[in-house]
C-alpha cells in the first residue's frame, strides 16, 4: 500500500457558482408526475435566522427499495432513470426543493437522504443527514442515540403532508443543524 | 467605516498564530485543514457552524458515490476556449493532473467541473458587477470525466484576479473553482486552484483560512513546461487528493 497522502483543502463555493454547476432537471430525481414523488424542500437560514439566497445543496439517496443506486445519467435526465443524486440552488429567499422518491432500508436502520451543503460564506461543503419521519427504529438508532437529545431533531425531516417533506437547514444559531464528520470514521472492510 | 487590509491581515496573523500553537501539541496533522470559522472572511459570521461536527461512521450508501457517464458530460466540455463563435481574450493555458484517494490510488471516471473568472478578472454571472469587461467568446464554465488513470484536462485561459467587497481594496488571487467527486460520497469536494507566485496570496482571507502553509500550499498548481504546447498555450499541473473517511479505511486494511 502506498504511502497515506495528504488532501487537498477545501474552499468556499464563492458567489458565482450559479452558471456552473446547477443545471436544468438537476432537483428532479423523478418527474413530479411519477405516481410516488415526493417534494423534499425547505429553508436555508444563517445565524440570524436570515435566508441564505446563493447556497447550493446535493442530495444523495438509495431507491425506493433500500438499494444503493449505481447509475449514470444525473445531469442529463432521462425521465426515468433513478439516479439517487440531485442538485439545487436556494431561491431568492433561501428556499430549496427537491423531487424524489422516500427511501426505503432493507435492513434495521432508519433511511436517510444525505445532504451535502455548500455557500457563499461557508469555507467547507458540510454533511448531514435528511431522516425520515415515522420511521419506528428513529429511537434506536445507535447514530442518532449518540447524538444530544436536545439536537436529534434538526437531522429528520417534517412531514407537510402525504407528498412534501420539510428539512430547513440551519448554518449556526440555536437551532444549528448537526453536521457531521466522518474523518475519524473506523470501517472494516473485512466485515 | 470600511475595514482596511491593515486590520483583516493583523486578524488573519493572529489567527495563524493560534493555530500553528495548536498543530505543534497536536498528535497528527489536521485532516481537515480549513476554518469554517475564520472571521477575516467576513461572510463566514453568521454562516459557520458553531457547534462541533457530530463524528459518523458512514452507512453504506455514503460508501459510494453517484455515477457520472459519456451521456453526462460531452468530450469538447473540458475545452473552455471553443464554446464560443471566436477565441477568447488572454492566456490559454492547459490545466491537467490526476485525481486520487488518500493511497495515491486513481479515481476514475469521475466527474471534475470547473468555473472561473474571464482573463479581466470578471464572471458571466449577473451578481458579479466588476465593471471590467466581459468576454463575448467565454463563459468560464466546464466539465470533464477523469481518465482511467485519474488523469484531467481543461484548456481555458488564465482568469484575472479581481476585487471583492470584504474589505477596503480586496482582492482574490486568481484561481479556478474546482468540483469533484470521490468513489465515496465522504470524499466530496470543492475547492479553488490557484497560480504560483500570485502576490495577493498574503492579503486573501479565503485562501489564508487554511493556516497551515503546507496544507494552504496544495492549492496552488506548478507551472509544467512539459504540458506547455508549442505556440498555443502554457501548461500548469495539479493533482487533487481526496480525504473523506476513505483515507482511514485504508489504514485498517493496512493493518490487516
Amino acid at each position: 500500500m502506498t504511502r497515506e497522502r495528504a488532501a487537498t483543502p477545501g474552499q468556499t463555493v464563492g458567489p458565482f457558482f450559479g452558471y456552473a454547476l446547477p443545471y436544468p432537471g438537476g432537483e428532479l430525481l423523478v418527474p413530479k408526475h411519477h405516481p410516488n414523488a415526493v417534494r423534499l424542500h425547505g429553508f436555508v437560514l444563517d445565524g440570524d435566522f436570515e435566508p441564505v439566497p446563493d447556497a447550493l445543496l446535493e442530495i444523495w439517496q438509495a431507491d425506493a427499495d433500500g438499494r444503493p443506486v449505481q447509475r449514470p445519467g444525473s445531469l442529463s435526465r432521462d425521465g426515468y432513470t433513478f439516479t439517487g443524486w440531485g442538485r439545487t440552488g436556494t431561491d431568492s429567499v433561501g428556499h430549496y426543493s427537491f423531487t424524489t422518491l422516500e427511501p426505503a432500508r432493507a435492513d434495521e436502520a432508519p433511511p436517510f437522504i444525505a445532504l451535502t451543503v455548500f455557500a457563499r460564506g461557508l469555507m467547507h461543503r458540510l454533511f448531514t443527514r435528511i431522516y425520515l419521519p415515522d420511521s419506528p427504529s428513529l429511537s434506536t438508532d445507535p447514530f442518532l442515540q449518540s447524538v444530544d437529545a436536545d439536537r436529534r431533531s434538526t437531522l429528520i425531516a417534517a412531514r407537510d403532508d402525504v407528498a412534501s417533506l420539510r428539512f430547513d437547514v440551519h448554518l449556526q444559531g440555536t437551532q444549528e443543524t448537526v453536521f457531521l464528520s466522518f474523518s475519524s470514521a473506523v470501517v472494516n472492510l473485512q466485515q | 467605516m470600511t475595514t482596511t487590509q491593515e486590520t483583516i491581515s493583523a486578524e488573519i496573523a493572529a489567527l495563524h498564530e493560534k493555530a500553528a500553537a495548536e498543530r505543534e501539541g497536536a498528535l497528527e496533522p489536521d485532516p481537515e485543514p480549513t476554518r469554517l470559522d475564520f472571521a477575516p472572511y467576513r461572510s463566514s459570521l453568521l454562516r459557520h457552524p458553531t457547534k462541533a461536527l457530530q463524528q459518523a461512521d458512514p452507512e453504506s450508501m455514503e460508501r459510494l458515490a453517484p455515477v457520472f457517464g459519456q451521456q453526462d458530460v460531452g468530450p469538447l466540455e473540458s475545452d473552455l476556449t471553443i464554446q464560443h463563435r471566436g477565441e477568447p481574450i488572454g492566456e490559454r493555458t492547459v490545466v491537467t493532473g490526476r485525481v486520487l484517494d488518500g493511497a495515491g490510488r486513481p479515481v476514475a471516471g469521475q466527474l471534475v467541473e470547473i468555473w472561473q473568472a474571464n482573463a479581466a478578472g470578471r464572471y458571466i454571472h449577473q451578481r458579479d458587477q466588476h465593471p471590467a469587461p466581459l468576454d463575448p467568446n467565454f463563459t468560464g464554465t466546464g466539465r470533464c470525466l477523469t481518465a482511467t488513470d485519474g488523469t484531467y484536462r481543461f484548456t481555458t485561459i488564465k482568469p484575472g484576479p479581481y476585487p471583492w467587497l470584504n474589505h477596503l481594496n480586496a482582492w482574490r488571487p486568481a484561481h479556478i473553482h474546482f468540483s469533484v467527486f470521490g468513489t465515496d460520497f465522504t470524499q466530496r469536494l470543492v475547492t479553488q486552484m490557484y497560480f504560483p507566485g500570485d502576490p495577493l496570496f498574503p492579503f486573501d482571507p479565503i485562501y489564508q483560512a487554511i493556516p497551515d502553509p503546507t496544507a494552504r500550499d496544495r492549492l496552488i498548481a506548478g507551472y509544467d513546461h512539459n504540458v506547455t504546447r508549442p505556440e498555443v498555450s502554457t501548461g500548469y499541473r495539479w493533482d487533487i487528493v481526496l480525504g473523506g473517511a476513505r483515507a482511514t479505511w485504508l489504514e485498517s486494511e493496512d493493518a490487516q
